[in-house]
C-alpha cells in the first residue's frame, strides 16, 4: 500500500499579513488562510468535502465547519503540535486514496504573539495536574519548550562534541534566507559573533538559538490525481509520508539525542523511492537552531551526531549545497506556536517556482519534516513535481 | 512559613507511594520482578513487559547527571532565574528530572556526567521533592 502519486497539493497559501496581526483571531486567520488557498487552487469552498485541522479548542474540526459554512463528510482533529499539519496531508491522502472524500482543506491560525495580551484563559485545554509532566516536570521549572529542548541540545553536546559555534551556522544561515524574503518578520544582518554574544535564554541556548513568537495562519488543499492534472498550477504530488511519535514528556524520552524523524523520515523516503542526494530543498522545523540540526540528522542527510559538521561553513544559506528552510524558518519567518504549516507552504511554493529571490533553482523534490511537542511527534513527506 | 510559591505535584493513585516516600526523606522507585528493573514515571504496570505486578524498592539516590540546562527566564512562577535544571540518571537505571542545588549556576561549574546525589526539599506539609546536588566526591 503507497500513496505515492496518489493525491497532490494543489493550493497553499498563508493570511494576508503574517507575523503582528492583533486584530485578527485564530478562527479568523484559519478562514482567511481557507479563502486564500482555495482561491490559489482554484477551487469553490463548495467543493470542499473534508477538513483537517487542529487548536481551535477541543472539537477544532466541527468549529471551523460550522464558521466556514462547510458539512464535511470527513473530518479529522489530529493533534500532534507543530507536526501536526504535515500529519493532515499524510490523512488527507489516506481519505481520498480510499474514496472517502475529494477535495481536503487543511487549515492552521493562532495568533502567539498577540493573544498573550487578550484577556480570557489562555493555555489551552491540556493542563491536568495529574499528568506525569505536571507531577515531575513542572515542580522543578521545566515548561515551556526552552527549558526542555535546552536539555536535550546540551546532550547532543555531551555526546557528539556539537558546539554553540555550530548551532550559530543555522541562526545565521536561515537568517540569510529570511533577508531574500520581503514577508519574513526578522531580516537585520546577523552574524555567528551576534548569535554566540546574545544573552542567555537557557543554555545552552542563545537567544537567536530561539524561534519567534509571532501571529499567523496557513491552508493547503489537497485532491485526487484526476482532479490534480485539470488544475492550472502544476500538482505538487506527495510521493512519500510518514509519522511517528516517541514520548510526551522529556522523562518519557527513549534517548534524548534522538527523534522520532528517524521512523517518520524512513518510511517517507521508502515511500516515495528516492535518495536523499535527489532531494532539492529540504524544509525542517526549527522551533530552535538544535531542532534542525538533530531533524537532519534522524531524517538521514548525514551521520548521526554528524549534524553539526554537516550544517557547518553555510552550507545551508543561500548558494549553499544543501538549502534548508528557505522562507527564514520559524528562527526569521514567523512561528505562531505551531509551525508545521509554514515548511509544508514554503515546500509547495519552491517547487511551484513561485519564491523569488529565495527561489532554488530547479527544484523538482522537497523533503518537508515537522516536530511537535517536545520534540515528541514528527510527520515527513517527500514532495515532487512532474 | 511563607507560601510555597512554586508548582506542586498533585499525587496521583499509582504514584502517591513515591510522593510519600519522598515526605520520609527516601528515594522509593517501582521495580518490576519479571524485567528485575527499575522504571519511572510511576506506573501500576511495568511499560517495558505489561507485567502488573510490582513492587516498590527504596534506591540509593545517588546517580550521574545526565544533562541540564540553566534557565535564565522562569518557565513557571516562583522560580528565580538563573537556576539549573537537571535529569538526572540513578545508579539503578532510571531519569529523573530535578533541580541541581549546592552550586552557582554557571556552565563551568556543571557538566554532563558528573555525580550527583539526593538532597530534599519540604515544600509544603504534604509534599517533599527530590533535588540533587553535586556528590563530595565530585568536589
Ligand atoms: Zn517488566
Amino acid at each position: 500500500m503507497t500513496l505515492k502519486n496518489k493525491v497532490a497539493i494543489v493550493g497553499a497559501d498563508e493570511t494576508d499579513r503574517i507575523g503582528i496581526v492583533p486584530d485578527m483571531t485564530p478562527l479568523m486567520m484559519h478562514a482567511e488562510a481557507a479563502r486564500n488557498a482555495l482561491r490559489d487552487a482554484g477551487i469553490d469552498k463548495s467543493e470542499v468535502d473534508a477538513v483537517f485541522t487542529c487548536g481551535i479548542g477541543g472539537m477544532a474540526s466541527v468549529q471551523l465547519c460550522e464558521y466556514l459554512g462547510i458539512i464535511p463528510m470527513y473530518t479529522d482533529n489530529t493533534m500532534t503540535g507543530g507536526s501536526s499539519f504535515v500529519i493532515h496531508v499524510e490523512h488527507a491522502a489516506a481519505a481520498i486514496n480510499a474514496g472517502l472524500c475529494n477535495v481536503a482543506l487543511i487549515t492552521h491560525g493562532e495568533t502567539g504573539l498577540s493573544g498573550r495580551n487578550r484577556r480570557g484563559p489562555r493555555g489551552g485545554g491540556f493542563f491536568d495536574a495529574t499528568l506525569p509532566s505536571a507531577q515531575f516536570e513542572m515542580p522543578f521549572g521545566v515548561g515551556g519548550p526552552p527549558s526542555t529542548y535546552s536539555m536535550a541540545a546540551m546532550r547532543h553536546m555531551h555526546e557528539y562534541g556539537t558546539t554553540s559555534e555550530q548551532l550559530a551556522e543555522i541562526a545565521v544561515a536561515t537568517r540569510k534566507w529570511a533577508q531574500l524574503n520581503p514577508r519574513a518578520m526578522m531580516r537585520d544582518p546577523l552574524s555567528i559573533e551576534d548569535v554566540l554574544s546574545s544573552r542567555w535564554i537557557a543554555y545552552p541556548f542563545h537567544i537567536y538559538d530561539c524561534c519567534l513568537v509571532t501571529d499567523a495562519g496557513g491552508a493547503v488543499v489537497v485532491v485526487g490525481a484526476d482532479r490534480a492534472r485539470e488544475m492550472a498550477k502544476k500538482p505538487v504530488w506527495v510521493l512519500g509520508s510518514g509519522e511517528a511519535s516517541t514520548h510526551q514528556s522529556l522523562l518519557g524520552m527513549p534517548d534524548l539525542t534522538q527523534t522520532p524523524a528517524r521512523y517518520s523520515g524512513k518510511a517517507a523516503f521508502e515511500m516515495a523511492g528516492v535518495t536523499h542526494a535527489a532531494i532539492d530543498v529540504v524544509e525542517v522545523y526549527d522551533s530552535f537552531t538544535y531542532t534542525a540540526l538533530v531533524t537532519i540528522e534522524e531524517l538521514g542527510f548525514c551521520a548521526k551526531g554528524e549534524g553539526g559538521p554537516f550544517l557547518s561553513n553555510q552550507r545551508s544559506a543561500p548558494g549553499g549545497d544543501f538549502p534548508m528552510n528557505t522562507n527564514g524558518g520559524g528562527l526569521s519567518y514567523t512561528h505562531p506556536g505551531m509551525y508545521g504549516m509554514f515548511i509544508l507552504i514554503e515546500a509547495v511554493r519552491q517547487l511551484w517556482g513561485e519564491c523569488g529571490d529565495r527561489q532554488v533553482p530547479d527544484a523538482k523534490l522537497a523533503c518537508v519534516n515537522a516536530t511537535g511537542g517536545l520534540l515528541s511527534a514528527t510527520g515527513t513527506l517527500i514532495l515532487g513535481v512532474d | 512559613m511563607a507560601e510555597y510559591q512554586k508548582p506542586v505535584p498533585y499525587p496521583s493513585p499509582e504514584t502517591q507511594p513515591f510522593w510519600d516516600a519522598c515526605k520520609r526523606h527516601e528515594l522509593s522507585l517501582p521495580y518490576c520482578t519479571n524485567c528485575s528493573a527499575f522504571f519511572f514515571y510511576p506506573r501500576q504496570f511495568c511499560p517495558t513487559c505489561f507485567n502488573w505486578n510490582i513492587e516498590w524498592r527504596t534506591c540509593s539516590g545517588k546517580g550521574a547527571l545526565y544533562t541540564f540546562a540553566i534557565q535564565y527566564r522562569p518557565q513557571m512562577p516562583g522560580f528565580t532565574p538563573p537556576y539549573v535544571t537537571a535529569i538526572v540518571q540513578l545508579d539503578e537505571g532510571p531519569r529523573l528530572m530535578t533541580n541541581l542545588v549546592g552550586v552557582e549556576p554557571a556552565p563551568e561549574n556543571i557538566r554532563c556526567g558528573m555525580p550527583v546525589e539526593v538532597v530534599w526539599e519540604d515544600a509544603t506539609d504534604e509534599i517533599t521533592l527530590p533535588f540533587f546536588k553535586p556528590s563530595q566526591s565530585s568536589q
